[in-house]
């Protein structure tokens, strides 16, 4: 909201630094988004509160001017050179502003011509640029006529982006005044948030203000001249939906000559974003502005017509079955049956608080003005405006909450406003039916409401004090203070809620500034323990130690970008979270896994470099039959790509990552974990190559997947033609393994034995298979089996392969024999050899 | 005798000047205190001396076979330094070449942020409270005090699911009645971390997922100064304990009174630049007293308990720490752009 000081100023007495003004405002709840500076001289203080815009006059260079004459320009039609009176001097100046081409021929004017005259050296803004260009006013020769200041445009100093034409001023203006003292101005964009609505116009913000200052609010005053005779009888009212349209008031002003506004009025609609149009709209807006009534006017002939010459009657209800109307924008509507209608007997004239239709619109020729100013059911409204999409300065108000006490003084001040713009007669009275006035609620708050929920020292007369600062009755009644909403607010509840609401006053009139800054007096409530939080927290620092990077997606997807991950499989049968209302293709369901993600992630990167590892840690997303909301179930994914380590000056080759990197990687993880007994098992799962895919088993559960990504898939992902491996791991089901305590076993004090065994065995035999034979035959003399080597070749024969394993025995409480180590190697090997087919190989 | 002695320990020394390498050392060490030196085969001839003789000859003979051990000892100490200061000459490297550093992991950098405000709240007494993504329209907007057609549900758009009641949550808050709901009626101090969404376009400025947390407090004497308290001191921990923050008046429905904790720009000092859009303050806390409604739904008494609630975003504050100009960054997940952290 836009709020010029000079507005604000009518109904309070604002001294002293705007920039300080305008942080009580921000403190308040009114944040002063910018302060914009038309004219009147910049303080230094203000950039330290807000961001501060626009163009200072400078009061010796910028004048109110005088033109006397018009004359033609000597080589041009389109210019023309005025006789210009400045206070001190004439001067001859050069303008080719439309609104004086008319006047060249004129001889001297009978009135002169009141204008914002910029002299030589002037800072003002560039009119012919887009924008806000920064000029200063130099001599220059337009067509062999020297110029060198210039009668301005509102855009010229910066009052709105209007360059059609010169700014005529009111005849009141002096010539010689400094035009910033004439109009100069300040205008304040509030951000007026939802709780604070009643405050998008100039007395709300005005109240406020004073509130902050401490300083006494000028109340506007509603009278009206009424100098024709009465309303009655000249239209009648029918309320027939009273919940919804509480209130209606109507006012007749007749001897109307439509006209432009004069420029006081034009120039604060344009600061505070309006455009004018013509005296009698402009004054609707005006006082919509000004006291946050919105009003409508109709033309009175029109309707008068439309009853067949008759007194028209005006009914409010709700449309017949399809009925339509066309409102102003020239939208024929259909309506929709909770649509509040402004009707006559012929018909629907507009849609109630919202927009009007286009029939009974005030024009030109328009003498006689109907003025409607109603109360609107918040809510209703603001279904309507969601249905027909459709807002309007008028529905901006209303659906955020007009008090209906405000209809009558808004046709008031509108009527009076009218008459001063178009020189018409009131008739006397207003018609009025209130058939639902609203229930002021009556909320009582003590000291030590006040203590326990803003935590600040006030006793309940100062408290009162605050509040009647915004118009709050309050009436003290021993230990407690009843307190009472002035009648131009909807805002305040009953009951505790309503308490609720009014130390919201209190804070903001009391000042956030000043409230003291405390830490809770309570104790530490119970305690408890975040185990998946803390597990999470420690896979993400293994994987980070080991080399991966952690990348985060969209949890938002589509069934084709996951199938993409899934070489043969379509992922019709998954059941997905579907979005009604999804911002692209892309991102139409939640998705159902992680991989295809990370390796998009994956394909994407390896287009700007050779080595990529991350992870991702996440929800899925899984319906449940029955339930309303999806399981979220955490998911763990890996990629991996590349060399092993980066790439060096040395020419240190580290090889290839591949399928033993991720199930090392897994190792490392669970190891970190301390889950022991992790086994691979052969597998196959729609991501991963058939031969090299294997499920991570501990004890007899799958923790998830792993392997080379098949080829088919990883070719869908473009560049992704190197050997890619991955995984994707349930950490429900990881965690679950995750012990509470682990043992550690003391050093050993005497020496291992180390021995390497090389077995030939068959190809498809898995290396997994002898070392846990090993161990187990080993068992409790062999602490540890590595496979070191694996052979295939001509060596070892056709369909064989040779694997080597280091193995480590060690006893307790001694120092193992040669003896002991032998009769163990043979039992191992006789072993492997009756349940495998290991042959021993010799070195 | 002794003549011959003083002789020989001369020109042992003499030849031991001469010597320049260890094979050298080693040819001298055989001569002159091997088994057939000559100062051992004085010491072997003893026996033939006469007895008044013995004890003076032998003593010079000892002498002289200590003097020479101790040069031999010296030599050899010399050479082997040269020795070793040569080939650690030869052995010199270009210290300038890069080095080679193991592949480094490193955590997103949304969740670096988010780490770091929950070991903040932690030290405070606030304890991680995790929630669900998919919420129901009810405890997204109409627990928390958002009524249907109220103009505060246009603050936030939202992704809405096949079932019109299902949405997926607009911010953290839900996570506050579940809290409630779990906890009441104990006193409640926790953030609830994680991803929101949001239905708009992808920009530079705009996301449809970011994270928040958000903080719960509720006891029986939880005031407004201990909120303003309470987010000051985290302010001053997570961005200096010189910080200048500014409390002011805002609005949300499930708090009231409501407040926004604004931090001076760091990048400008308060000045006015773009990153603060020219107003020299930075929002970094949106918060205020629960709403009576609320505390009510979760299970409160609000006549007996009161409390306060804030919320922030991980991603705009790692932003503004560290200049970042789009938040698409954080989704793209480019490598470069990650490492960086």
């Amino acid at each position: 909201m836009k709020v010029p000081l000079s507005w604000l100023r009518e109904f309070v007495d604002i001294e002293g630094s705007i920039g300080e003004l305008a942080r009580k405002l921000t403190l308040a709840g009114l944040e002063v988004v910018e302060i914009r500076y038309v004219g009147l001289p910049m303080s230094d203080g203000d950039h330290a509160q807000t961001k501060v815009t626009g163009l200072s006059w400078d009061p010796e260079k910028i004048v109110v001017g005088e033109i006397l004459e018009v004359m033609p320009h000597p080589n041009a039609d389109r210019l023309v050179l005025t006789r210009l009176n400045d206070g001190i001097q004439e001067h001859t100046v050069l303008t080719g502003a439309p609104n004086l081409l008319g006047l060249k021929d004129a001889g001297p004017l009978e009135t002169p011509i009141k204008v914002a005259y910029a002299k030589e050296g002037s800072r003002i803004y560039d009119g012919k640029q887009p924008g806000w260009e920064l000029v200063t006013l130099k001599p220059v020769k337009i067509r062999g006529v020297e110029s060198s200041s210039m009668a301005c445009s509102e855009k010229e100093l910066g009052i709105s982006d209007d360059h059609t034409g010169i700014i005529v001023l009111d005849d009141d203006a002096q010539p010689g005044t400094p035009l910033a003292d004439y109009m100069g101005d300040v205008v304040l964009d509030i951000d007026i948030l939802p709780n604070i609505a009643r405050n998008a116009n100039i007395l709300g913000v005005a109240r406020e203000v004073a509130a902050q200052l401490r300083i006494p609010f000028k109340k506007p005053s509603y009278d009206v001249r009424w100098d024709g005779p009465s309303i009655g009888g000249r239209v009648s009212l029918d309320i027939r939906e009273p919940e919804l349209n509480p209130r209606f008031v109507l006012g007749l002003i007749e001897d109307v000559k439509i006209g432009p506004s004069p420029f006081w009025v034009q120039r604060r609609l344009r600061l505070a974003g309006m455009r004018p149009i013509n005296n009698v709209v402009d004054a609707t807006n005006y006082v919509m502005l000004e006291v946050g009534q919105p009003l409508h006017a109709f033309d009175y002939d029109v309707l008068v017509e439309r009853a067949g010459g008759g007194s028209p009657t005006i009914i409010t209800r709700l449309p017949e079955p399809g009925e339509r109307l066309t409102t102003l924008d020239g939208v024929e509507r259909k309506l929709d049956d909770f649509t509040i209608l402004v009707t006559d007997t012929a018909g629907a004239l507009s849609i109630g608080g919202v927009m009007g239709g286009g029939e009974s619109e005030v024009s030109e020729g328009t003498t006689r003005v109907l003025l409607e100013g109603a109360g609107w059911d918040f809510i209703n409204i603001r279904k309507t405006v969601g249905a027909q999409k459709l807002s309007s300065e008028a529905a901006y108000r209303f659906e955020r909450g007009v008090h209906p006490a405000m209809a009558e003084r808004g046709v008031r001040r509108g009527l009076e406003m009218m008459r001063k713009l178009t020189g018409g007669t009131v008739s006397k009275e207003l018609i009025d039916e209130y058939p639902r006035p609203p229930v002021a609620p009556t909320v009582e708050i003590t000291h030590s409401d006040i203590q326990r929920w803003l935590g600040i020292e006030l006793d309940l007369g100062q408290a009162a004090a605050l509040l009647e600062r915004l118009e709050f009755s309050t009436e003290l009644d021993g230990k407690s203070l009843r307190v009472s909403p002035p009648d131009h607010r909807l805002d305040i509840g009953a009951g505790v809620v309503g308490k609720a609401d009014l130390m919201e006053e209190l804070a903001r009139v009391y000042g956030y500034d000043k409230i003291p800054e405390t830490q809770i007096a309570d104790r530490i409530p119970p305690q408890y323990a975040s185990p998946r939080l803390e597990s999470e927290s420690r896979v993400r620092d293994l994987l980070a130690t080991m080399g991966l990077q952690e990348v985060v997606t969209y949890r938002l997807t589509s069934p084709a970008l996951e199938a993409r991950a899934l070489v043969a499989q379509s992922t019709e049968d998954r059941k997905y979270v579907r979005l009604a209302n999804p911002i692209g293709e892309d991102r139409i369901v939640l998705r159902q896994d992680l991989l295809a993600g990370v390796l998009e992630v994956a394909a994407r990167n390896v287009r700007v470099r050779e080595r990529v590892a991350i992870f991702e840690i996440g929800p899925v997303f899984l319906p449940v039959e029955g339930e309303q909301l999806p399981e979220e179930s955490d998911r763990l994914a890996i990629a991996m790509l590349g060399p092993l380590r980066p790439p060096s000056w040395q020419g240190r080759e580290s090889g290839e990552i591949d399928f033993y990197d991720i199930t090392g990687v897994i190792d490392g993880l669970l190891s970190g974990l301390h889950v022991g007994n992790v086994q691979y098992e052969p597998a196959t799962h729609a991501t991963f190559h058939p031969g090299r895919c294997a499920n991570i088993m501990v004890d007899g559960k799958a923790l998830g997947t792993l392997g080379n990504v098949h080829p088919m898939v990883a070719e869908r992902f473009e560049s992704l033609d190197r050997a890619i491996v991955a995984a994707e791991i349930h950490l429900d089901v990881l965690f679950e393994q995750i012990p509470e305590r682990y043992p550690v076993r003391p050093v050993p004090a005497f020496p291992p034995v180390l021995e390497d065994l090389a077995f030939v065995v068959d190809q498809g035999t898995p290396a997994e298979r002898l070392r846990t034979l090993i161990r187990q035959t080993g068992s409790p003399l062999v602490v540890g089996v590595n496979v070191f080597d694996l052979y295939q070749g001509k060596q070892v024969g056709e369909g064989k392969k040779s694997l080597a394993f280091s193995v480590v025995y060690q006893a307790e409480d001694r120092t193992l024999t040669d003896e002991e180590v032998a009769a163990m190697r043979n039992k191992i090997v006789t072993r492997l050899d009756v349940e495998l087919g290991a042959k021993l190989r010799d070195f | 005798m002794q003549e011959q002695l003083d002789k020989l320990e001369k020109q042992a020394l003499a030849e031991l000047d001469l010597v320049s390498d260890p094979a050298e050392l080693q040819n001298w060490k055989v001569k002159h205190l091997g088994r057939s030196a000559e100062v051992g085969k004085v010491l072997e001839g003893l026996r033939a001396l006469p007895a008044e003789d013995r004890p003076a000859i032998g003593r010079r003979a000892n002498e002289v076979k200590s003097r020479l051990e101790q040069a031999h000892a010296r030599k050899n100490d010399t050479l082997r330094s040269q020795e070793l200061e040569g080939s650690l000459t030869e052995e010199k490297l270009d210290v300038t070449l890069p080095g080679l550093s193991p592949a480094r992991g490193r955590i997103h950098p949304s969740t670096q942020t988010m780490r770091q405000i929950i070991h903040i709240w932690a030290e405070m007494g606030f304890q991680v409270y995790r929630s669900r993504e998919v919420e129901t329209d009810e405890y997204n907007f109409g627990l928390l005090n958002f009524p249907p057609h109220h103009p505060a549900r246009d603050m936030q758009d939202s992704f809405y699911t096949t079932d019109p009641e299902v949405l997926l949550r607009t911010h953290t808050s839900p996570g506050q009645i579940r809290v409630m709901r779990a906890r009441a009626p104990e006193p409640i101090r926790v953030v609830l971390p994680g991803m929101c969404y949001r239905h708009e376009q992808i920009t530079a400025r705009s996301e449809i997922q970011f994270n928040q947390i958000e903080g719960l407090a509720v006891g029986y004497n939880i005031t407004m100064a201990d909120l303003k308290g309470t987010l000051i001191a985290f302010a001053r921990r997570f961005f200096g304990q010189d910080v200048r923050t500014r409390f002011r008046g805002s609005y949300f429905p499930f708090t009231e009174p409501s407040a926004e904790l604004d931090i001076e720009c760091f990048v400008c000092g308060g000045e006015g630049c773009p990153v603060c859009k020219r107003t020299g303050w930075l929002e970094i806390l949106g918060s205020g007293m629960v709403h009576p409604t609320v505390l009510e739904n979760g299970g409160y008494d609000p006549s007996v308990y009161s409390g306060f609630a804030f919320g922030m975003g991980p991603e705009r504050i790692t932003m503004l720490k560290h200049g970042i100009e789009d938040i698409r960054y954080f989704w793209a997940n480019d490598l470069r752009f990650l490492e960086q952290f």
